[in-house]
């Protein structure tokens, strides 16, 4: 059965159902209805909400949950997130699970809150200190919302990393029709790991402090070699039309829905435009990207910036590909006939 | 023949990291008594902060989760509730508590956490070689001080005992001294009594430990004690700040 639901509500749920029973959180629009729907919701299944007095709060008890083996969520935008940096850091450092949500608000400062992506490059390329990756989920739809979060408890346990829902506000507040059950039984993995007191075996600890000469180095030829595991494991994309398509347009989250309505109003005019949207922006499809460029020469990334994620299909595509932009930052949603008319200029 | 003095089982047969003088290691010593005594080692989780205090999981023979830096009672507040039948305290400097953490401490403390919070003030930032800090006396040299520490300048040195104890949601706030044999068994008392709350449920204890830092105060160990009595005591004041008798909640 499908529910009339909102993005923010199905990832809330999808969290509660994929075995989250902490969510410790701080006000800030357009993301409240994640913490107002799990400070009703999450006392029904013997979960625990906390109002923190700040996102940096928010985070350090997402990280005590997370150590001592439980699924524990966040969710903040813009300048909360920004603050959540050194906690994210650290739990990378530290290879803590967790789950953290952006639902976009347009920056700098404290911007606005109507959709944008201008935070790729913070979730994507770094946002805390150190040489480590998050792994970041991007959803596009309402049904995305509940099933990625889901996925990024699965993912966030399974390489013991911290796992960013990366939304625009449009995902975040729109209403659709939407599956509210899970596609497969949840699953959580045993923690051995986790601190929980030394009974019965060897007291043991978490870190991310290795002063030792050539320990750090090594620490973090561990880590490369974890998100190097989960690049060649773990990305996940949608195409739409690229068999015979000449121009790949290529978008995340929002964009890439408006691109849909494009692409198919372009075919109706003869113009053969497909789709590639990255579900992963880490790891990126880098591979899938390259692969269609040795055909498709032509290529337009869509983005509610200034350009962030096309760095990374320019360094996907092959060099005689031609990628082209076409972004629309600080709350300016394109239209399709935005769209169509970049590619015609194109064509 | 009978040992009549042995190293407690929490605490590792290691050698230590800490400057000679300095009085970290009777607080270490005091917890892993404390521990032992109450037989708690086998469920309580320790969360050091930044500064000399991190390295505590080399010396306690207990589960340890490392904090960023100040947030430790946040920390201690998620692994708390996720883990509400274990014992769970934070171990903060005052560089690390009383400036970075004010905000994560303050909340612990008013939310009522079920944790406590160790707090070894001796006025400077210690790892990173003897910086002011919040708690640095008037007059106080320290390298970010160099003509002394001046109230027009950088304000008065901050009271943590008394300010937390203004807090409902605190069960016990206390400052001890580890200069002397007397204090340091006053302090094992305040550990013990601070650490029996959290077993019986009645929120937020804090022990506040008056500290050495003879290599960053620049003086010899016998000298930074006389400091302790002379200098720091007249403005920290030892006592109980705030005692809970039962579960007097609101």
């Amino acid at each position: 059965m499908r529910v009339l639901t909102k993005g923010n509500i199905a990832l809330a749920e999808g969290a509660i159902q994929a075995g989250c029973r902490f969510y410790f959180g701080y006000p800030i629009t357009p993301q409240n209805d994640i913490p107002e729907y799990l400070a009703k919701n999450l006392p029904k299944v013997g979960g625990t909400f906390i109002p923190a007095e700040s996102e940096i709060a928010s985070i350090n008890m997402i990280l005590g949950a997370s150590a001592s083996g439980a699924r524990a969520m966040t969710s903040s935008s813009g300048p909360g997130i920004s603050l959540m940096q050194e906690g994210i850091s650290y739990l990378a450092g530290s290879e803590l699970p967790a789950v953290i949500v952006n639902i976009m608000r347009i920056g700098p400062g404290l911007g606005g809150i109507a959709p944008t992506q201008g935070d790729y490059n913070q979730a994507v390329h770094g946002g805390g200190h150190g040489d480590y990756r998050n792994i970041v989920l991007a959803p596009a739809s309402c049904q995305d919302m509940f099933d990625l979060a889901i996925k990024a408890f699965e993912l966030a346990d399974k390489y013991r990393n911290p796992t960013m829902i990366l939304a625009d506000a449009m995902v975040g507040q729109f209403q659709e029709a939407c599956r509210l059950t899970p596609e497969k039984p949840v699953i959580i993995p045993d923690k051995p790991w986790a601190l929980t007191g030394a009974q019965g075996r060897p007291a043991q600890f978490i870190k991310s402090l290795f002063l030792g000469p050539g320990e750090m180095e090594i620490h973090n030829l561990d880590l490369k070699k974890k998100y190097d595991t989960i690049q060649q494991n773990e990305v996940l994309y949608e195409t739409r039309h690229l068999d015979d398509a000449d121009i790949m347009i290529i978008a995340f989250g929002t964009p890439s829905r408006i691109a849909k309505t494009a692409i198919h109003l372009l075919r109706e005019e003869g113009i053969k435009a497909g789709l590639l949207r990255p579900v992963t922006l880490f790891p990126f499809p880098a591979n899938a990207i390259n692969e269609y460029s040795k055909r498709i020469k032509k290529v337009l990334v869509v983005e509610m910036n200034t350009g962030q994620m096309l760095r990374d299909v320019q360094l996907s595509c092959t060099a005689d590909t031609a990628v082209y932009f076409y972004g629309r930052p600080g709350g300016g949603i394109p239209f399709p006939d935005d769209i169509m008319r970049e590619v015609k200029k194109i064509m | 023949m009978q040992a009549v003095f042995t190293r407690p089982k929490t605490l590792k047969d290691t050698p230590t990291h800490f400057c000679p003088g300095c009085t970290h290691g009777i607080a270490h010593r005091i917890v892993a008594e404390v521990i032992d005594e109450l037989g708690i080692g086998e469920k309580t989780i320790a969360i050091p902060g930044v500064g000399c205090c991190v390295f505590l999981y080399n010396y306690l023979d207990i589960d340890v989760l490392e904090a960023p830096h100040g947030r430790a009672p946040a920390c201690a507040t998620g692994m708390k509730r996720a883990n509400p039948g274990r014992i769970i305290f934070a171990y903060q400097g005052d560089g690390d508590m009383a400036a970075i953490g004010t905000s994560e401490v303050i909340h612990a403390a008013n939310r009522g956490e079920n944790i406590t919070v160790l707090y070894i003030n001796n006025t400077v930032y210690g790892m990173t070689g003897g910086q002011m800090a919040p708690t640095t006396l008037l007059g106080q040299h320290t390298t970010t001080t160099p003509y002394g520490r001046n109230f027009r300048n950088e304000g008065y040195p901050i009271r943590m005992a008394e300010m937390l104890a203004t807090l409902e949601g605190v069960a016990y706030s206390t400052r001890v001294a580890l200069h002397k044999p007397k204090y340091v068994m006053q302090a094992k008392k305040a550990v013990a009594k601070a650490f029996t709350m959290q077993i019986n449920e009645m929120g937020f204890s804090m022990v506040e430990m008056l500290s050495t830092c003879n290599t960053n105060w620049r003086v010899s160990p016998t000298e930074a004690i006389d400091k302790i009595e002379n200098e720091m005591i007249p403005y920290f004041p030892l006592g109980v700040f705030k005692e809970r008798t039962g579960k007097d909640f609101l």
